[in-house]
């Protein structure tokens, strides 16, 4: 996958867990939680989602690293090439 | 034979707008089943039925706001033939929508020719007005009662004739803000300011705050979470939750709903959550008999309240039950958060954000995760030293190996 592919099934799955948000107005470096206003339940969904979708493990440590798209992108890239 | 009709959702709830059938005449129901989903000032709810039967006529049409207490359809008690009522069946816009999605509704069974006296035992009403309804077809539900405690009385009846048909579809302004849909963000600013209003005119608040290591907790719970898919994890709000519910045992009197002289405490917990709205607003749908569930289950439940509060349907049962409410700010709030009892609860339990201080710990200061717990309890049913000792409980129970 490329990371606009990447990016494009990271705002999927995000605006799944959070219907209200406007894929367009979601920029690479708003935060989830202080930007976003994503709270630990959504947060944890999208990563529900991002599991599911990519097969990865995603361990509670890795968190921080899908603290914003940007950040989200170069994580999945990395892992998924692992 | 009774009449099933636009349920109260909320002491502040004055009308809502009929928005779908999910049954049609001829339908058998249970209790609990979702028979309409009606809009509100908290979003589209489903709404459930609290008697068994079968469904007769329906008396309101979708796209109908209706206030409280108005006729939505007749309900045939189960052993009871239906009976259809020739007045009144504004019918024929509905089955014509639905016929081609549905099929034809069974065929009444034999019409009895049944005084029409049945329906309206709930409501309040002095046996001439009861007659006289009886006697001319007239619902008593649908009738304003001027007498003591709201009861229909015979001038009632009369007035309600003489005014002719009630102006029951008030078309509502379309044009508000609106935040998620079927959310009308100025409608929910109303019901909270009217919620909290009435607490902090009528319930005499006491406060109580702790401080709770959640060190150990955490270091379980992320032990708990290494082995587990992200579907599966937990989150430290279903142990918060968890813990808050088992500690009511010790302290029952903290859950019920003060509605009715004297207060009594409730056997279940239907625990409160509430849910802030991201446009703003929030909505405390409860977690019904939570006092039976484990972790898992709590934040099996909790997934789903969350999910259906922010893009899909409560249900009444959820939103009208609640026996104590439960508000946590998660990982990026402020430290506590002291709370508005939501009426006619009795007690909110407020949670601050999670944060590692210097506490001490085995005689050292060490930096320990804590979180400061908040009681706001209503002085009317419990005194300061029972909420103590709840907030404590709370502690213990977070301190154990055991849980989950």
């Amino acid at each position: 996958m490329t990371p606009t592919d990447l990016r494009a099934a990271f705002i999927a799955d995000l605006t799944a867990v959070a219907p209200d948000l406007d894929p367009a107005a979601i920029g690479d470096n708003d935060h989830m939680q202080d930007d976003l206003g994503l709270d630990s339940m959504d947060f944890l969904n999208l990563v529900s989602a991002l599991h599911k979708r990519f097969g990865l493990p995603i361990p509670e440590a890795d968190y921080p690293r899908l603290a914003t798209a940007a950040l989200a992108v170069a994580y999945l890239d990395q892992a998924l090439a692992e | 034979m009774s009449i099933f009709t636009m349920p109260s959702l909320g002491a502040d709830m004055e009308e809502g707008k009929l928005v779908e059938w999910l049954v049609k005449p001829g339908d058998d129901v249970k209790k609990g089943d979702i028979v309409a989903v009606v809009e509100t000032q908290k979003g589209a709810i489903e709404i459930e039925i609290f008697e068994a039967g079968q469904i007769g006529a329906l008396l309101a049409e979708p796209g109908q706001t209706l206030p409280v207490g108005a006729p939505l359809a007749r309900l045939g008690v189960a052993d009871e033939a239906e009976v259809t009522d020739p007045v009144a069946a504004p019918e024929p816009a509905i089955q014509a929508s639905r016929a081609a999605a549905l099929p034809a509704p069974a065929p009444a069974p034999a019409a009895k020719p049944v005084a029409a006296a049945a329906p309206g035992d709930a409501v309040l009403a002095s046996p001439a007005a009861r007659a006289r309804a009886a006697e001319l077809g007239i619902a008593l539900e649908a009738v304003t009662g001027s007498g003591p405690g709201g009861a229909v009385l015979l001038s009632d009846i009369e007035n309600h004739v003489s005014a002719g048909p009630q102006p029951a579809a008030q078309p509502v302004a379309e044009d508000r803000p609106k935040g998620k849909p079927g959310l009308d963000m100025t409608e929910m600013r109303r019901a909270i300011a009217a919620a909290m209003s009435r607490s902090k005119r009528e319930i005499p608040h006491y406060y109580l705050m702790h401080e709770i290591d959640l060190q150990s907790a955490h270091d379980r719970l992320t032990a708990l979470n290494a082995d587990r898919t992200p579907d599966r994890r937990l989150l430290m709000g279903a142990f918060l939750l968890h813990a808050t519910v088992k500690s009511l045992a010790k302290v029952p009197e903290l859950n019920g709903r003060y509605d009715v002289e004297p207060y009594a405490p409730s056997g279940q917990v239907h625990c409160g959550m509430a849910v802030a709205m991201r446009g703003g607003g929030l909505i405390a749908p409860a977690i019904l008999e939570a006092q039976s569930k484990d972790p898992d289950e709590i934040m099996a439940a909790m997934r789903d309240l969350v999910a259906r509060t922010r893009s899909g349907r409560l249900r009444n049962s959820e939103i009208t039950r609640g026996t104590i409410t439960i508000s946590a700010l998660g990982e990026n709030g402020v430290d506590a958060l002291i709370g508005v009892i939501y009426p006619p609860q009795v007690a909110l339990v407020g949670f601050g954000a999670p944060r590692v201080r210097p506490m001490v710990h085995d005689g050292t200061i060490q930096p320990r995760l804590a979180v400061t717990v908040s009681l706001a309890a209503d002085h009317r049913v419990s005194d300061g030293r029972r909420g103590a000792l709840f907030l404590t409980e709370i502690d213990r129970l977070l301190q154990e190996p055991a849980i989950p």
